[in-house]
């Protein structure tokens, strides 16, 4: 059984929840078994959170946390000081960042982990397509990018109608999320 | 037909109170169930539902609206967690005692002191006595079936007792996951219309409720009332066989995975089944003989039935989520080992009290406790009985 695991981390109010059950959505609509769930505590807007996905090819029963991620997406950059993000990541996978720097200058604060190191500018994508500041939807995107656990084109397709659905009342905002994917889509950073 | 849908729990709850369309919801929110209230509301507001919502000031109050509610010959549904069901203590006896088939769905959490809003199974452990059906799932499928069982079972004249539907706050109450739903139609037809024989409104023959009991007839209706909770085990095996037959997905008293030849077994509820049911494949790909009982009906309790799966087993590590501060092993625990007494060759058998305020148990937990079992059966000494397992303690670790 082919199992993908991911962990993301955030900070309340950033959406990690919201992008953990999204792509829970999108690879539930590709034919695959998911979950999707967050850690709950004190939350307030600002605190660390935790989110997590198992994408897999049969039913997963486990119930557990992660603590072998295949990949890692860190939505909030400063996290990296106060959390240790890379713990138990798979050295065959990657972390996903999102920061204005490259892959290169980020990978000293790592730990020393050895695997693909992927940086994002979710700031600029999400200022220049929504005129504001929501990291969820590029940080989707580049993880459906990195990890492949969803075709790219099919993703796409599906993250329209999903967006279609969620903004139902708010059409205005469907095309900036979809530019904001797909130039995430484009613009995330391997190293 | 089934529908393939992604859910978290607790959606999967109301999608099965909106295709049941109950009279009355009684609701007071609290975590984690309630996103149950919340997601039923917008049902009302869309009008895809006929039910009174009425938003009362406590969940003394939610469990006191069902039972008039109910108890006029309506059909009422509420939610809840931790604190709000123990709020309920007192009337919780009332519903079960006055026979009024309230469906309760519990998303379970830990109980205050100190304050935590995760999972663990204090709440509905400690409303154990109280006189209401217990069903467990492992996840938003079993907790979506067994609500849709949850009426047929409760309302049969042969039971006529309450019924709580819990399901592990936040690991399943919040996970999304694939999940197969029935149409509209078939829920209609499979939980049916409530038609209570006597009821207080509306009926040729109305029903007093709740009046003094007398020391000549309170010992008959109590006895009454045990009586209605042994005739719930035929019941509630005759509605799963049925919703075998319209989804194809079995449902007993309990699960037994890989039992055939275990020698060692885990007896746990909930969610963590899923997680240990995984061990037992890594395990049995090693050729160890381990296997897993998943309790989805606590109450009743299934004696007899769990003393005949577990009677071929070496040892026995039961996994108790709640600490009964009994001094000697959690509710689980007790009941399962009462259970094993009169078999003729008795398992060795141990506690595990586990994931306390959710405290995380990953398959990593389930092998160190085949581990100790193996141990148990190769040295034929139990060691300490009652162990916890998972916290920071400067204790030598029993598990």
């Amino acid at each position: 059984m082919s199992m993908t695991e991911i962990r993301w981390h955030g900070r309340g109010g950033q959406g990690a929840k919201t992008a953990c059950l999204l792509l829970a959505d999108a690879a539930f609509a590709s034919g695959k078994y998911v979950q999707g769930f967050p850690e709950y505590g004190p939350e307030r807007m600002g605190a660390p959170i935790t989110a997590y996905n198992r994408i897999s090819d049969t039913r997963c029963t486990i119930h557990s946390n992660i603590y072998t991620p295949d990949y890692v997406v860190v939505v909030d950059e400063t996290l990296l000081k106060s959390v240790d993000v890379t713990a138990g990541l798979k050295e065959t996978g990657a972390i996903i960042i999102n920061s204005e720097r490259s892959p290169a200058e980020l990978r000293p604060l790592l730990n020393g982990y050895k695997g693909k190191v992927c940086t994002i500018d979710a700031r600029k994508i999400s200022e220049e397509a929504l005129g504001r500041y929501f990291p969820n939807t590029p940080m989707l995107a580049a993880a459906v990018k990195v990890s492949g656990v969803v075709e790219p084109e099919r993703f796409v397709a599906d993250m329209r109608a999903s967006f279609g659905h969620k903004f139902a009342t708010k059409p205005q905002v469907i095309e900036g999320n979809m530019k904001a994917l797909q130039t995430a889509m484009m613009e995330v950073k391997e190293g | 037909m089934s529908v393939r849908e992604r859910l978290s729990g607790n959606e999967a709850i109301a999608h099965a109170m909106k295709q049941i369309d109950p009279d009355v919801f009684a609701a007071f929110p609290i975590t984690p169930s309630t996103e149950i209230p919340q997601y039923f509301a917008q049902y009302v507001a869309d009008g895809k539902v006929g039910t009174e919502f009425v938003t009362v000031e406590s969940e003394h109050s939610s469990m006191s609206t069902c039972i008039g509610a109910e108890a006029a010959g309506a059909r009422a549904i509420t939610a809840t967690s931790s604190c709000g069901l123990a709020y309920m203590y007192e009337v919780l006896y009332v519903a079960a005692s006055m026979r009024l088939p309230i469906v309760m769905a519990v998303a379970n959490r830990a109980l205050t002191g100190p304050i935590n809003i995760n999972n663990d199974h204090s709440d509905s452990m400690g409303a154990r006595d109280a006189g209401w059906i217990q069903l467990y799932a492992e996840n938003n499928q079993e907790a979506y079936d067994n609500y849709l069982q949850a009426m047929p079972i409760g309302e049969d004249e042969s039971v006529r007792l309450p019924v709580m539907v819990c399901q592990d706050g936040f690991i399943t109450s919040h996970a999304v996951e694939n999940i197969e739903l029935c149409e509209d139609a078939e829920v209609k037809g499979f939980v049916g219309e409530y038609h209570p024989e006597n009821a207080l409104v509306g009926h040729e023959n109305p029903l007093a409720v709740g009046p003094y009991d007398t020391c000549p007839y309170y010992m008959e209706h109590k006895v009454q009332q045990a009586e209605a909770m042994k005739n719930a085990k035929a019941r509630i095996l005759k509605v799963a066989s049925d919703f075998e037959k319209m989804t194809g997905r079995k449902y007993g008293f309990f699960e037994e995975y890989r039992m055939e030849d275990a020698e060692a077994a885990i007896v746990v509820i909930g969610s963590t089944a899923g997680t240990a049911r995984a061990e037992v494949d890594i395990l049995r790909e090693q050729g160890k003989k381990v296997g897993m009982i998943k309790v989805r009906v606590f109450r009743p309790f299934p004696a007899e039935e769990l003393a005949a799966a577990l009677s071929h087993v070496k040892a026995v590590a039961v996994m108790d989520k709640s600490e009964g501060f009994a001094a000697d092993g959690g509710p689980l625990f007790h009941e399962v080992r009462s259970a094993c007494y009169d078999l003729p060759q008795r398992p060795m058998m141990i506690d595990v009290v586990f994931g306390l305020g959710g405290r995380d148990c990953a398959t990593t937990d389930i092998e160190r406790v085949y581990n100790r079992l193996f141990k148990m059966i190769e040295t034929g000494e139990v060691g300490p009985v009652y162990n916890h397992m998972g916290q920071r303690d400067l204790r030598e670790a029993t598990v």
